[in-house]
């Protein structure tokens, strides 16, 4: 119970910090931040509710008012922005990419890396357009021109998060709670 | 920690945070009945003369929470501009802008704590099933402590890379960082549980 606090305490500012790092740039000059990395690695390894649970509480905070946001953001006026709609799809996201690990028995890699597919991408777009197009009035297919651009950085990242996934596999097996 | 909450103190920071997250959802909700640019316009500058009623600082610090919308304000313009519906355009930014800043005055004169009571406030129907606000509040409390500690083990470990490499450090950072989270979790759970647990 105790270890249920703590890791979904410590994940939470583990996304605040990865926010404070400089925006990752990758070879083909397509930057990603660290961050949304980050909220898929709660589900890839704490699994899907402590996962969903720390991006939860992290949201919390950024709504309470502390800048932890990538950029220094934070606040309400995030929620009634257009972003509104990926946030409040973050720790869905999260639960899903968890559940997929937890449901299946591929290596780590694999299966953390088909699971930020079907989070952070297929879920998380979901959610993300939907508030896109709501807050900038535009029909859905419109508001998903614009989320393209992000794809190529976010398949990147969806690689990324299997390959940290089975490291932490490899470096701390009883670590992985979604593999518990 | 900062909080974007602001020092300057206004009239507003004395309202109680439920009331000002009600009024902030009526609000959002009653202005999608308007669609008239003028009245629109009319209303920004009605929250404008708010924010400016706590000062220049107060206002620049509300209109710098403004700045992560330009590339969407940008865009809608374009678009607008592009397909001739400046009305419309008009009517989404406007309102886009006026909900934005609402919100950010709701963020600036609430302190963290009181946002912190009323999120207690709005889980309090989960304790029935075992979340307690206790919880809750250890939980804000240990993210709060342990961000710190982990952006200072991150800048160590980012000193490291770049010592042992001319590229910057990028994602290879993040396997230790969330070692480091890891680590730092099982050594707070035993700190609990030698403390008593959490009951």
């Amino acid at each position: 119970m105790e270890r249920n606090l703590t890791h979904i305490a410590l994940f939470a500012a583990l996304i605040a910090v990865l926010g404070l790092v400089p925006k990752i740039d990758l070879a083909a000059g397509v930057p990603i931040t660290a961050q949304s990395l980050g909220v898929m690695l709660c589900g890839t390894v704490l699994g899907a509710r402590r996962g969903a649970l720390a991006v939860l509480l992290f949201l919390a905070l950024v709504a309470a008012g502390l800048p932890l946001l990538s950029g220094g953001r934070g606040g309400l006026g995030l929620f009634a922005g257009p972003s509104a709609g990926f946030l409040v799809g973050f720790p869905i996201a999260a639960f899903v990419a968890g559940w997929v690990v937890e449901r299946t028995t591929l290596t780590p890699a694999i299966a953390a890396g088909a699971g930020a597919v079907i989070g952070g991408i297929g879920v998380l777009y979901l959610f993300g357009i939907t508030g896109m197009s709501i807050a900038l009035g535009k029909s859905w297919t419109e508001a998903s021109y614009l989320a393209l651009a992000f794809l190529p950085g976010d398949i990147v990242k969806a690689v990324l998060a299997g390959l940290i996934t089975q490291a932490i596999a490899r470096m701390r097996p009883g670590a992985l709670m979604s593999r518990a | 920690m900062l909080t974007l909450t602001s020092p300057v103190e206004t009239p507003f920071h004395l309202v109680p945070a439920g009331a000002k997250m009600a009024s902030l959802c009526a609000i959002t909700a009653g202005l999608i009945a308007v669609s008239s640019p003028v009245l629109l316009a009319l209303i920004l500058l009605g929250t404008v003369g708010l924010m400016a009623a706590g000062g220049r600082v107060f206002l620049l610090q509300g209109l710098r929470l403004l700045r992560p919308l330009w590339p969407f304000v940008l865009i809608v313009g374009v678009w607008h501009l592009w397909t001739a519906e400046l009305g419309e355009g008009a009517v989404i930014l406007l309102r886009l802008v006026i909900v934005v800043m609402l919100a950010n005055l709701v963020t600036m004169t609430t302190r963290l704590s009181e946002m912190i009571g009323v999120i207690e406030r709005l889980t309090a129907p989960l304790g029935r099933i075992g979340l307690s606000p206790r919880l809750l509040a250890l939980a804000v409390a240990l993210v709060i402590r342990f961000i710190p500690v982990l952006a200072e083990r991150v800048g160590q470990i980012r000193d490291a890379i770049r010592a042992r490499s001319p590229r910057s450090p990028g994602w290879r950072l993040v396997v230790p960082a969330t070692l480091a989270a890891l680590d730092d979790a099982d050594h707070a759970a035993e700190a609990l549980r030698a403390r008593g647990g959490l009951g």
